[in-house]
């Protein structure tokens, strides 16, 4: 964050600050919109899952497994699965938000992401301000976020009919997955967790009802919670 | 193309919805009532990513062709496409090189 966003008002700070990020959010948010009406939903539904659901990974993942006929307790559970990190963001933004009405807690709560909250703790962290303006920041940060996921998966849904088959656009979602992972593997543990998973993914690819996720994302987060305990 | 009905996906996108929601609620909704995150937990919530999303991708370039094979336009495609997200951490360069090789390969095979 530079100098000038910590003086202005906390708002457009927060929309500032995050504005860099949402140039990536764009796109994955046309791949989820486009995703969906290839997966077989219908416009509405397809655009639905962004304000319903609202999250990148878990919402991609969700229609793939729709478009895979999964069983429906596999979907949920992937969905559950894949967001519970954010009981973390939860766990870390509750001193901020413990003043505020439980309206604003609920519609703050709605709008938590990766992106939003990175940016917040950050803030927050180097930042000495009142509970009101920190939740001013977060929320020019997160609404940023929101209104370019709601903008780019409608824009998604709207050209998604009309792409050709031969462009074969399905395959930008795993690239999308794949430019999250990397991120996401920081230290031997996560590397263990992330190579584990893969590998299992690969040998529980026929497991019936697409549980080879599931089962291989557990056997990922059991090898990663033993590394990281030496 | 999903066989599932429309209300079904209703109720998938209802409760996906919900839970996620709830998810996200939680220790802002408990604060004052709970006490922090066990330790244990903690690290399994910080390791879901790399876990979740490796398990996601890597079938989905190893078995491209609804089996395993290692010689798809696709593997390799998301082998550079792999190794780009790696070095770069961008997400527009990582579906730009995936996109882009798989498009070659298609256009010259």
């Amino acid at each position: 964050m530079n100098q000038a966003s910590a003086k202005s008002s906390p708002f457009p700070a927060g929309f500032f600050d995050i504005a860099p990020i949402l140039v990536g959010v764009f796109p994955f948010g046309l791949i989820a919109g486009i995703a969906a009406v290839e997966a077989g939903l219908d416009s509405i539904q397809a655009y639905a899952a962004s304000p319903i659901v609202f999250a990148g990974a878990a919402q991609l993942a969700m229609i793939d497994l729709i478009g895979r006929d999964a069983a429906p307790i596999v979907i949920i559970a992937t969905v559950l699965v894949i967001n519970a990190r954010m009981a973390m963001y939860s766990a870390a933004l509750a001193p901020a938000f413990r003043e505020l009405s439980p309206l604003r807690k609920a519609y703050g709560s709605y709008v938590i992401t990766d992106q939003s909250f990175a940016v917040s703790i950050i803030r927050f962290d180097r930042v000495d301000e009142t509970l009101s303006d920190r939740f001013s920041y977060y929320l020019g940060a997160s609404l940023g976020l929101w209104v370019t996921w709601q903008i780019s998966s409608l824009a998604g849904v709207i050209i998604g009919s009309g792409v050709p088959e031969e462009w074969s656009l399905d395959f930008a979602v795993p690239l999308v997955f794949m430019a999250l992972v990397f991120p996401a593997i920081k230290d031997r543990a996560s590397t263990i967790a992330a190579v584990t998973a893969a590998t299992s993914a690969v040998a529980f690819v026929s497991l019936p009802l697409n549980l080879g996720l599931l089962v291989a994302s557990g056997l990922g987060l059991v090898a990663g919670v033993i590394w990281s305990r030496e | 193309m999903t066989t599932l009905s429309p209300t079904l996906i209703w109720i998938l996108l209802g409760v996906a919805g919900l839970g996620t929601w709830l998810i996200r609620l939680s220790f802002i909704a408990l604060l004052g009532r709970t006490a922090a995150i066990p330790d244990l937990a903690m690290r399994i919530l910080r390791l879901i990513p790399a876990a979740v999303l490796a398990a996601i991708v890597t079938p989905s370039i190893t078995h491209a062709s609804g089996s395993f094979d290692l010689t798809t336009d696709r593997f390799v495609a998301g082998v550079i496409a792999g190794l780009v997200a790696w070095r770069t951490k961008n997400v527009l360069a990582t579906i730009g090189a995936g996109m882009g090789v798989l498009w070659l390969l298609q256009a010259i095979s």
